[in-house]
């Protein structure tokens, strides 16, 4: 709905920029991951640390960027996790229809019924999850949107006259699938995949600083948070600088989402 | 009417035997089951442990678990919370008037804000653009950190407001609860008006390029009439209808800011029992939760047939 496209192109920059400054985080970061400096302790941001230090001397900046590894492969990884479940899950209901149907939608609003973050977060605490197991869960808590979204387009491309006239001159299920409904559906993906990006790098952030996510001494921008919470008062700049990134990349991904979303609408 | 209704909360019941089965299974998912957390605590002896197995019905079959699980659930029978051993319900039951207080107010909140901005962003292109980034923005904030950030700024720079709890301990009337309840509810009215705001926008334009509007626009009726009497009308029951529907995503922000803000409702003794694995606790409150949010959507369903005959000539 952005109709510039001015704000989409620089989201797009700003999440390519981050994930290279992510992958490339051990050549940039101005200081090792875990290196100490005691001497420093609690420093408020200055020019040998530009977003200061935490309790054990270790640099801000240096956290985040090794944080951003962890944080965005969680938000991108999981991204694909929930929309491949999605995409199928929906595809199969809306091609199949009867039974199948009624039982993957069943499931879905089932889903849908428990409220996400306090479910997920259950789960974390109830499997103390590794990273890998993590954005499984993440991945398996956002599938559901995508599917009814991908279902109703399957149903409604199912209905049309071109495919009841393919399916006339003799097109099989495949054929039917593979060039008239995959097309449509991959557009949907893309744009659910942008906006799982976000989703994905909040329910994180949200799982970690609750403690039941990225257990410490591994960084990642939500037990950042976590660590940071109650000195928020002393040493603001903890809490302050891990939590932009958050914002920052959600925004991102959202303001490109949205507009991916708004293109597809005029396909 | 009734016949409706009747239908639609028929429809419920699989639902929620389909949560319940999700709420049982995550429980049991924990490796060594609901009791892992004595597992490692070197003061329960293995003997114990059986008992207490024994005792909670864990060592029979995993099916007759449920079932007996779900019919003490459905009596009200809650089990007892593992931290103070008070039964589950009347631990919930305490939180329930804080938390009911605060969503209630953002919820105001919200739909005020939502409102402005909304029928602004219809009507005044101009505004739209900064509207809609506002609202992407709104979305992208993670909660809790935009709670930390409001403390620090309020409470702990200006030191124009409490910055955590539902009063003080000494007690100050009307005022001190409302100045407690201003920086959580922000938090949430701002998190839902975000989203709500661009829906309205959405319906006022879409009622707004009608032919009825054009009718009246016609006939001379002034643009802020058609806009408030005509677009806005329409617009209001699907809108009604969304921020019902979000009752998933206000437990979900509840959660969150009552934990941030130490404010002492059913969200925040949620998280206080995550940290102790007090699954009883979290059992009830899921469940508590998702029937909650399913009676919402049954009313928003309700509410749409009741108040927009055209949906009723489908059955």
């Amino acid at each position: 709905m952005i109709s510039s496209r001015r704000a989409p192109r620089a989201g797009a920059v700003v999440l390519v920029l981050l994930v290279v400054l992510a992958i490339l985080a051990p050549l940039v970061a101005p200081y090792g991951m875990d290196a100490l400096d005691l001497a420093h302790r609690r420093a408020a941001p200055s020019w040998s640390h530009w977003f200061g230090t935490d309790e054990l001397g270790r640099d801000v900046l240096t956290r985040i960027l090794f944080g951003a590894r962890i944080s965005l492969a969680i938000g991108l990884v999981s991204a694909a996790v929930s929309v491949t479940i999605g995409v199928s899950v929906g595809a199969v209901a809306g091609y199949a229809g009867g039974w199948i149907d009624d039982a993957l939608m069943r499931v879905a609003d089932a889903m849908l019924s428990v409220p996400r973050l306090p479910l997920l977060m259950i789960s974390a605490a109830v499997l103390s999850p590794n990273v890998p197991l993590l954005i499984l869960l993440v991945g398996a808590a956002g599938w559901m949107e995508t599917a009814r979204v991908v279902r109703a387009e399957v149903q409604s491309i199912k209905a049309r006259d071109f495919v009841t006239a393919a399916k006339a001159i003799g097109a099989t299920s495949t054929h039917v699938i593979a060039r008239h409904i995959l097309p449509v559906v991959v557009t949907t993906g893309a744009v659910a995949t942008t906006l799982a990006v976000g989703r994905g790098i909040l329910l994180e952030s949200a799982l970690s600083f609750f403690g039941v996510g990225v257990q410490p001494p591994t960084a990642s921008w939500g037990n950042m948070l976590y660590q940071a919470q109650t000195t928020m008062s002393t040493e603001p700049w903890l809490g302050i600088f891990p939590g932009a990134f958050i914002f920052v990349t959600v925004l991102c991904c959202n303001i490109v989402g949205d507009s991916l979303a708004e293109r597809a609408s005029h396909l | 009417m009734l016949r409706f209704i009747a239908r639609r909360a028929a429809q419920s019941i699989p639902l929620l035997l389909v949560v319940s089965l999700l709420v049982f299974a995550l429980i049991h998912a924990a490796p060594g089951g609901p009791l892992a957390l004595y597992l490692d605590n070197p003061n329960v002896r293995p003997q114990d442990i059986e008992r207490l197995r024994h005792a909670m019905g864990l060592d029979r079959p995993l099916a007759g678990q449920y079932t007996a699980w779900l019919w003490s659930f459905v009596r009200g029978d809650w089990g007892y919370s593992y931290a103070d051993g008070r039964p589950v319900g009347a631990r919930l039951l305490e939180r329930v008037p804080a938390t009911l207080q605060l969503i209630a107010t953002s919820t105001v909140a919200g739909v005020v804000i939502a409102f402005i901005v909304g029928i602004l962003a219809a009507v005044r292109t101009g505004f739209d653009r900064a509207a809609t980034l506002g609202a992407i923005a709104g979305i992208s904030l993670p909660v809790f950190w935009l709670g930390l950030l409001l403390q620090l700024i309020f409470a702990n720079a200006l030191g124009w407001l409490p910055s955590s709890g539902r009063a003080s301990f000494t007690g100050g009337g009307v005022s001190d609860l409302a100045a407690h309840l201003i920086l959580p509810a922000t938090v949430l009215a701002l998190a839902h008006a975000a989203g709500w705001s661009r829906y309205l926008r959405g319906s006022v334009r879409q009622a707004l390029a009608m032919p009825f509007t054009r009718g009246a626009r016609s006939r001379g009726v002034s643009e802020r009439r058609i806009v408030l009497h005509h677009a806005l009308r329409n617009a209001l029951l699907p809108f009604a209808t969304v921020v019902l529907l979000d009752a998933s995503i206000m437990a979900s922000g509840a959660v969150v800011t009552e934990s941030v803000f130490a404010w002492p409702g059913v969200g925040s003794l949620f998280t206080e029992s995550l940290a102790r694995r007090d699954y009883t606790v979290l059992m009830a409150f899921l469940m508590c939760a998702s029937i909650a949010v399913v009676l919402l959507n049954l009313v928003a369903d309700v509410a749409v047939f009741a108040l927009d005959p055209r949906t009723r000539e489908q059955p």
